[in-house]
């Protein structure tokens, strides 16, 4: 009698609690090894890229809320200074603070959903519960900078769109006090937690040289031992002012990343406590008529700031005929505007290079000969969101 | 930056003639090449000593319809030992293929099954050439400039039916593009100001 084996296909998704939104990954199983994974995505294409190329530069700022959405003013930050570099638009120092300010609040806010929801799915219950709480303060200073919760539309070419209103500096001040104590509780019940441990060291192990062929950037870059932070290494807005860490990994696996992802929680809290005590004063964006619209009280009293207002918001501002390419370090991994503009007001060609993009693609890598129960730790671990990889 | 400059040298000391056009801006090479190219060239920039650039960051295309070669290929390489990014790019017409990149970079596969299902360039040797990002049985290639802005056909869940249904895009209102753009540039001296 030969014995008969049998692989059995699994739809997991796109409607399943642990893919983290519409991920429909069809997985070749052998008993209860994985022995292929093949991510279906596009679920939430929405043709940002092509919509963009139909809006002027302005409008087309809302669309970056709308990709990683879970920090949306990282990704604004990212087209932002495309437009600025092509322009060579000066931006003030204090709405440079406030950026990095509040690009500190988003790696914050990612970082929390990826660290309690990746705990989720390995079973643990409360850090999502406790995260959430803080992650609705983090959205309130969103809000009440912004207006919005979550799609702030906040950043511009040339600065931010309004300054802070009173009282916020102290209350993010209140908060950087408070949180790290959230922090050491959520560390309390899952760093040295068997359960947790068990279900994340030496699973989804991504060795030095896989994770550079794999063009993994961020904390699946780190987490594999490699020392590269676009912050550090390539230093763009103010970040070569501030004194802060980048936490590096050793072996590579889950465990490690999720090490990370704590440690750089630690670091951004320092990073926005040494923005708010030494927070510039004067203009929060660029004082220039032709990128950035006149303040109110202008309007009513100067005709040329009248025509200024009206031309941003019909034709809005041209940008000269040039291509570029520049990326951040968004919470997810290097996050990248490759821009080419003709001189009109509206982009020619936007292409935004997602991190989860790649990070997704090595899954049928990362999760072969795994067992079954692996893969939603490992989809935790590479900190997806769908936004951003469908576009 | 003297580094950068360094570096574009020894770039076009190594590959000589296979670099059409190579210039330094906004703190980034741009290489030109000739599609024949494109495998000799990436391969030596990642495996040459002096150049170094592991990392895959993106491969995409940019449409040129009035061209008669349409496709502007764009790939961009990031060094993280020099700490440098290059921009290379190639212009193919719109029937060519292009080599895939993915046994040099596991990366591109994606990469390029984003490029195919978006502007219909076909990638010869590639392993699993499928459509991505767009529906199942999608038809037309989204990013191509003649692709309308609204799509061909829209989904909607028909009572009748009881199932989703596939129709013809029908807009209440024409879809409008408004052209804002002054048709006069104003007087000399803004012209002169803004080209500056």
């Amino acid at each position: 009698m030969t014995k008969q084996s049998k692989t059995l296909n699994l739809n997991f998704g796109p409607q399943h609690p642990a893919a983290h939104g519409v991920l429909r990954l069809i997985l070749e199983l052998d008993g209860e090894i994985v022995e292929k994974a093949d991510p279906h995505i596009g679920l939430l294409h929405r043709g940002t890229e092509k919509l963009i190329e139909y809006k002027t530069y302005a409008q087309a700022v809302p669309y970056f809320d709308r990709l990683d959405y879970v920090a949306p003013m990282n990704q604004e930050h990212a087209f932002a200074l495309a437009i600025e570099k092509i322009l060579k638009v000066e931006v003030p120092i204090r709405a440079q603070f406030i950026r990095v300010m509040f690009c500190e609040i988003g790696r914050i806010l990612s970082h929390i959903l990826n660290v309690t929801t990746h705990a989720l799915d390995v079973g643990a219950l409360t850090p999502s519960l406790w995260g959430f709480e803080e992650r609705e303060t983090l959205m309130t200073f969103y809000e009440r900078v912004s207006g919005s919760r979550l799609h702030a539309n906040y950043f511009r070419a040339g600065g931010v769109h309004q300054d802070l209103p009173r009282g916020l500096d102290e209350d993010i001040s209140k908060f950087c006090d408070s949180f790290p104590k959230i922090i050491d509780d959520v560390e309390n019940l899952l760093t040295d937690n068997r359960i947790f441990k068990q279900r994340n060291v030496n699973i989804g192990v991504v060795s030095k040289q896989d994770a550079l062929d794999y063009s993994f950037s961020g904390v699946m870059l780190r987490g594999s031992g490699v020392s590269w932070d676009l912050r550090k290494s390539q230093p763009y807005e103010c970040y070569e002012q501030f004194d802060f860490k980048i936490p590096i990994g050793k072996n590579g696996d889950c465990y490690d990343r999720y090490l990370c992802r704590i440690e750089e929680m630690r670091q951004s809290v320092k990073i926005i406590k040494q923005c708010l005590s030494s927070m510039p004063t004067g203009p929060i964006k660029s004082m220039d008529g032709k990128i950035s619209p006149p303040s109110k009280e202008e309007i009513k009293n100067s005709m040329e700031a009248l025509i200024h207002h009206f031309k941003l918001f019909t034709e809005g501002y041209r940008v000269d005929k040039d291509e570029i390419y520049t990326a951040v370090e968004a919470p997810k991994g290097e996050f990248g505007v490759y821009l080419i503009s003709d001189g009109s007001s509206k982009p020619y060609k936007c292409k935004i290079r997602a991190p989860g993009f790649s990070h997704l693609q090595a899954m049928d890598y990362l999760i072969k000969g795994h067992m079954l129960a692996d893969v939603p730790a490992v989809l935790g671990s590479l900190d997806i969101v769908f936004g951003e990889i469908d576009r | 930056m003297s580094h950068l400059e360094d570096l574009e040298k020894k770039i076009n000391s190594e590959l000589t003639t296979r670099i059409k056009e190579s210039k330094i801006k906004h703190n980034q090479i741009y290489l030109t090449i000739n599609y024949e190219d494109l495998l000799d060239v990436i391969f030596l920039l990642k495996t040459n000593k002096s150049t170094k650039f592991r990392q895959l960051i993106e491969i995409t295309a940019v449409d040129y319809p009035e061209n008669q070669k349409r496709f502007k290929m764009v790939y961009l390489l990031l060094s993280h030992e020099l700490n440098q990014r290059i921009i290379l790019s190639y212009y193919i017409s719109e029937n060519q293929q292009i080599p895939t990149l993915t046994k040099i970079y596991p990366s591109a596969n994606w990469m390029e099954r984003e490029i195919f299902d978006m502007y219909g360039i076909k990638f010869t040797d590639h392993p699993d050439l499928r459509r991505i990002l767009t529906d199942y049985n999608f038809e037309g290639y989204p990013l191509r400039k003649d692709f309308p802005l609204t799509g061909h056909n829209e989904v909607r869940y028909s009572e009748n039916e009881k199932k989703v249904v596939y129709e013809k895009v029908k807009l209440e209102q024409n879809y409008r593009n408004f052209d804002y753009e002054s048709p006069w540039e104003g007087t000399k001296y803004i012209k002169e100001e803004t080209k500056k």
